[in-house]
């Protein structure tokens, strides 16, 4: 399964860690290409700040709230459970963090490589599952 | 099933997806081929998820039930 990681709000980070973690359960070959917005999701702090988009970041707490409540992990523990699997992998786009100024120092260790389109389009061309979240 | 012997009983009631996946994962990894485990979830989803993981990790499903809200499956690990 290969993911283009292409946005950077709450509700749409969610789904790439839930397909994530659960494709690399059942033992498929994850990889997650975070790009644009998605970048901010790799950065050092990203995670925890991850706002809902628009008007309604002003209720992120609010769905944060909530989605303790309920009993589904954190973003956090979300790229924790991904990890465990050991069949994610995931990369950042460098162009991206050459347009908005992020070093290296300031990306997640969980960052297995810094790669551009052609090294993800060749890895999605093999793969089952194409997605642009 | 009384017959067969569980090495390790997951409690997943009260998780939602992929919670109970991401266990089973995390289970069988430290299991060896051969050992059963039963796992109890209450997630509706997992009366399909659990045998596509099955499925597609090539693990057997030796029993499954559904009673009330419990899912109950017995897996023997690969």
């Amino acid at each position: 399964m290969a993911i283009i990681v292409h946005s950077g709000t709450l509700d749409m980070l969610y789904p790439v860690f839930m397909l994530a973690s659960t494709g690399g359960s059942m033992d498929m070959d994850v990889h997650l290409f975070f790009t644009f917005w998605g970048l901010n999701a790799l950065k050092k702090g990203g995670l925890e700040s991850a706002k809902l988009p628009g008007v309604m970041s002003l209720g992120t707490g609010m769905m944060k709230g909530k989605i303790k409540k309920v009993g589904v992990p954190s973003l956090p523990e979300l790229l924790e459970m991904t990890r465990m699997t050991e069949n994610v992998t995931i990369y950042a786009c460098s162009t991206t963090m050459e347009l908005m100024d992020v070093p290296k120092e300031q990306l997640i260790p969980e960052v297995d490589e810094i790669v551009g389109a052609a090294s993800f389009l060749a890895i999605a061309m093999d793969a089952d599952v194409q997605l642009f979240i | 099933m009384s017959d067969v012997e569980i090495d390790l009983e997951l409690d997943c009631r009260g998780m939602f997806c992929p919670m109970p996946i991401v266990k089973l994962k995390k289970a069988t990894k430290e299991m060896q081929p051969g050992q059963v485990l039963r796992l109890v979830a209450t997630d509706p989803g997992s009366k399909r998820d659990v045998p596509a993981w099955a499925d597609k990790t090539g693990n057997e499903i030796l029993y499954s039930n559904e009673k009330g809200k419990e899912y109950t499956f017995i897996i023997k690990v690969s």
